[in-house]
């Protein structure tokens, strides 16, 4: 192939060159990253999964002492109307002895309600403690059967190999008894 | 054989132990190509593009689509509403599958009027032929996911013809169907199939490209590589000619998936698939209408299934019905010519399939006119391909690529 004057190096304008090179390489790669995009965030959750990224709660139905779980993004929440020993319990605690420090008055919005993430910290599990006559772990809150994890009436992790207290989902009071999460 | 040339440690190293640079130089670097390939040659890698595009397409439609009949339409449908860009990905994956029959049918064409199928490139052809019929069927099944009407009733009817052949028949379609009629096992395994298919075309695809790469391309004066100066390495003179064709083909094939989404579709298969009422008018995708039109053209259900079958096998056996020794059709008069007749009869067969038998075209019934074109369809092949290479008159062959080459360079400059 000695024929062809392009195989030879007499005569390339080597900056040139390297302009075409460099240039046509970062087009091709931004070229390439902006056609991956759609295909990356086609499996992100899509809008019909979104709507439903929100749930209404009416609370008026729970009486004193009682809780309920509702479905929330696939996740049970648990909502527990607490008793007034339930609240004092969960207050008298000292903030400093936990293991995730955090106080009641960060964990709730109205006292008597606790509103919180019924999975487990530890590897996800759903702690019982929900239903009337479910063991409540040593500090009468929720108790993880598969690791044994022990929370409190303000889902704070007290015992057990769960890092963290049970999370807290965004959520807002729409009326007296009502409330939105996420 | 030569090793890499890089100087770069770790790609000797890895080279030493796995020759993939050294492949890599020696399929698509440095690989011999003929000088004068024209613009006719850029769609083997086309096609190969929107193959790895349908396939990229398809595995990130089928992580929302639900291969069940009673939400198979809906979920189609979420994808295009609600999913991000599901919209796109289902308009590229579908105007994709026209846009990789309008390459192959190039890509044949092609083959046939440069004779590229001829020794010792039989083979070759014949695999590509393999890979057409794999594609058939991707698509037919593909059709069918939608679970529309015209996906409901294209099944039906295509899986029905297997209900020609005599005594087993029944039996087939009902085994194909895993039931009574088209239905929840049936949309089930045509997704699995759908699927699994295109991962089997790449690996036809590889070995046609092995075949190919042993005698390498043909090239437009249909002569065999005779001396290094009739070559060019393949990188950067084809993968740079390779790229512009693609941009230019991306333009086209990106109105569709813009501004035109639904040209190749049917209205009809918007409407969901109902088993109890079939749409007036029945009608296949474009890319198949010309068989179609031989299907219908005989008034005897297995004659014109195995007539059908027919028109697709009979590409394997072209290269042996072909006796001419000249391959390109610009040294063959009288071949060119009917070349040209063969593919506006397959275009003319592509119309009839369009339309009912019974619409009229010159005062003359579809039906009539689908007789003809299916028996000129099948004499070219039959009759005129071995007779021509007998009695045709060929003009002489260029000596080498190289001076064919430097006679037009020269004609040029002057």
């Amino acid at each position: 192939m000695t024929d062809n004057p392009t195989n030879t190096a007499e005569g390339v304008d080597a900056p040139r060159r390297d302009f075409l090179l460099i240039s046509t390489t970062t087009l091709g790669v931004a070229g390439v990253a902006m056609a991956a995009w759609p295909f990356i965030h086609s499996i992100n959750p899509a809008k019909d999964v979104l709507a439903l990224a929100s749930t209404e709660v009416d609370l008026s139905a729970i009486e004193e002492g009682m809780a309920i779980t509702v479905l929330w993004r696939g996740k049970p929440v648990f909502i527990r109307h607490r008793t007034a020993e339930e609240i004092k319990a969960a207050e008298d605690v000292d903030v400093a002895d936990l293991r995730d420090p955090q106080s009641d008055a960060d964990r709730v919005q109205k006292p008597q309600w606790l509103v919180a993430i019924g999975v487990c910290t530890h590897l996800g599990c759903i702690p019982a403690g929900q239903a009337i006559g479910d063991v409540k772990g040593e500090y009468d809150g929720w108790y993880c059967p598969c690791h044994g994890s022990h929370y409190d009436t303000s889902g704070r992790i007290r015992k057990g190999p769960a890092p963290f207290n049970l999370p807290i989902p965004p959520y807002t009071f729409t009326e007296e008894s009502m409330i939105v999460i996420g | 054989m030569k090793r890499t040339q890089s100087s770069n440690r770790l790609v000797q190293w890895i080279d030493d132990r796995l020759p993939i640079f050294t492949y890599a130089d020696h399929n698509v670097i440095a690989y011999p190509t003929p000088k004068n390939l024209n613009y006719w040659w850029n769609y083997g890698s086309l096609a190969g593009i929107i193959l790895v595009i349908m396939l990229v397409t398809g595995i990130f439609l089928a992580m929302n689509y639900q291969p069940h009949a009673d939400v198979a339409f809906a979920s189609v449908e979420r994808i295009v509403r609600d999913v991000n860009y599901g919209w796109l990905l289902r308009y590229l994956h579908t105007n994709g599958a026209s846009m990789f029959f309008i390459v192959v049918y190039i890509h044949m064409f092609r083959g046939m009027y440069y004779g590229s199928y001829k020794a010792p490139r039989e083979l070759l052809w014949m695999i590509g032929v393999t890979i057409y019929l794999i594609m058939m069927a991707t698509a037919f099944m593909g059709y069918v996911l939608p679970w529309g009407q015209m996906s409901f009733w294209g099944a039906t009817v295509i899986t029905n013809l297997f209900s020609a052949f005599p005594w087993v028949g029944d039996y087939i379609v009902t085994w194909i169907w895993g039931g009574f009629s088209v239905d929840v096992p049936t949309i089930n395994r045509f997704f699995v199939w759908h699927y699994l298919l295109p991962m089997v075309l790449v690996m036809v695809v590889v070995i046609h490209l092995w075949a190919l790469h042993v005698h390498k391309s043909n090239n437009p004066l249909g002569i065999d590589i005779k001396t290094p100066q009739d070559m060019m390495p393949f990188h950067p003179f084809y993968t740079i000619k390779d790229l512009f064709g693609l941009g230019l083909f991306m333009i086209f094939f990106m109105y569709f998936v813009f501004f035109n989404p639904n040209f190749f579709g049917e209205p009809e298969n918007y409407i969901p698939a109902n088993p109890m009422v079939t749409p007036p008018h029945i009608v296949p995708e474009w890319y198949f209408l010309p068989f179609y039109a031989i299907l219908r053209a005989v008034e005897s259900k297995l004659g014109g299934v195995l007539l059908m079958f027919a028109g697709v096998l009979i590409l394997y056996v072209l290269p042996w019905l072909d006796t001419s020794k000249v391959r390109s059709a610009t040294y063959r008069p009288i071949y060119k010519q009917m070349f040209w007749i063969f593919f506006l009869n397959c275009i003319f067969l592509g119309y009839i399939g369009f339309h009912a038998p019974t619409d009229l075209l010159l005062g003359m019934e579809m039906l009539y006119w689908g007789q003809i074109a299916t028996a000129y369809y099948f004499a070219h092949f039959l009759i005129l391909m071995p007779l021509l290479g007998k009695f045709e008159k060929t003009k002489p062959l260029p000596n080498s690529i190289f001076e064919e080459v430097s006679k037009k360079c020269r004609a040029k400059e002057d």
